[in-house]
């Protein structure tokens, strides 16, 4: 464990500011909650970091339920198997 | 940095989990996927719009239907009592993210481990030795040392000695939210971090298109059960 933080954070330590910021800048421009600002207005390293964990854990549950919805729907298409030749053919 | 030289070899070490998956469906398309690879390699800007094409969310989803069939016959040969709704959900969100990690053909940690996470099932079940993990060296910082034009505009506020303890505490939070990234460095984790959420947003795309086109479809001629 101990072995495991320091490994990481020397690591963290060989990135430099700008790579970091500019890796962050990356990720702010993917978040809808941040995006929608005005480009100018400057958001905190901690704030897209945090943003970005919960729009992944959002996305998680979005693919989550859609799982579930598309799992029930499947059992629907079960009985005759022709529709979902006609929902492949339309795909490929 | 010699690290980068690795990145050319991690699709090998798919190979033998993602043979069978790929030999049925992706024939076609391998060479096209190498160069792809390649690109992907130089520059991810390219590889970023990948996953928002529209023809990567068709390609998706065509291996999304093929997964989900594999899922109903599995489940509905099984000759015992018929799987919770809990469970399909569970195996279906399983197919639906190992096609996500094939259709990132491996140029991703993070599409490696939920395809290396696949593999060890397998090997488990055969009781066979654990492949060797995916080595651990792979694409770090490619950022930074591939010199990439910074043409982006800086939009976050410069960090200090004192924010940075609090920084890379999230990004270790963030790292444990994307697959295969628990222990992986910061640079690491923030660029697949960034690949892996447009990924997600595709992969909820042709998820929730494909549900409309099930229940389009399916409400015409057959009732929904209960």
């Amino acid at each position: 464990m101990s072995n495991r933080r320091s490994r990481q954070s020397s690591s963290a330590l060989r990135i430099s500011d700008d790579q970091m910021i500019d890796l962050v800048s990356k990720l702010r421009q993917l978040l809808p909650e941040i995006r929608e600002r005005r480009r100018s207005d400057k958001v905190s390293a901690s704030k897209v970091l945090q943003e970005t964990c919960n729009y992944i854990r959002k996305l998680h549950s979005e693919v989550d339920n859609l799982s579930d919805r598309l799992s029930q729907l499947l059992d629907s298409v079960d009985e005759d198997s022709h529709e979902a030749a006609v929902i492949r053919s339309l795909l490929m | 940095m010699a690290s980068l030289i690795s990145d050319i070899e991690p699709p090998t070490h798919l190979d033998p989990s993602s043979t069978d998956l790929l030999r049925k469906k992706k024939r076609p398309s391998v060479s096209s996927g190498a160069s792809a690879r390649r690109h992907a390699a130089s520059g991810d800007s390219e590889s970023h719009a990948r996953w928002r094409s529209e023809k990567q969310q068709r390609i998706y989803s065509a291996k999304l239907i093929q997964a989900l069939q594999q899922v109903r016959h599995s489940s509905s040969s099984a000759a015992t009592s018929s799987p919770t709704a809990q469970k399909r959900g569970k195996a279906v969100r399983e197919a639906a993210d190992r096609v996500l990690a094939v259709s990132a053909r491996g140029r991703t940690r993070w599409s490696r481990a939920i395809l290396a996470n696949r593999i060890k099932l397998k090997f488990r079940k055969q009781k066979r030795p654990r492949p060797t993990a995916i080595p651990a060296m792979t694409t770090v910082i490619t950022t930074g040392s591939s010199g990439r034009s910074r043409k982006r505009r800086v939009s976050v506020v410069r960090l200090n000695k004192k924010s940075l303890p609090a920084v890379t505490g999230k990004v270790r939070v963030l790292g444990r939210l994307v697959p295969g990234c628990g222990k992986e460095s910061v640079p690491v984790i923030l660029e697949e971090a960034t690949d892996y959420i447009q990924a997600l947003e595709m992969q909820v795309r042709a998820m929730k298109s494909l549900a409309e086109l099930l229940s389009g479809s399916g409400s015409g001629s057959a009732p929904p059960p209960i």
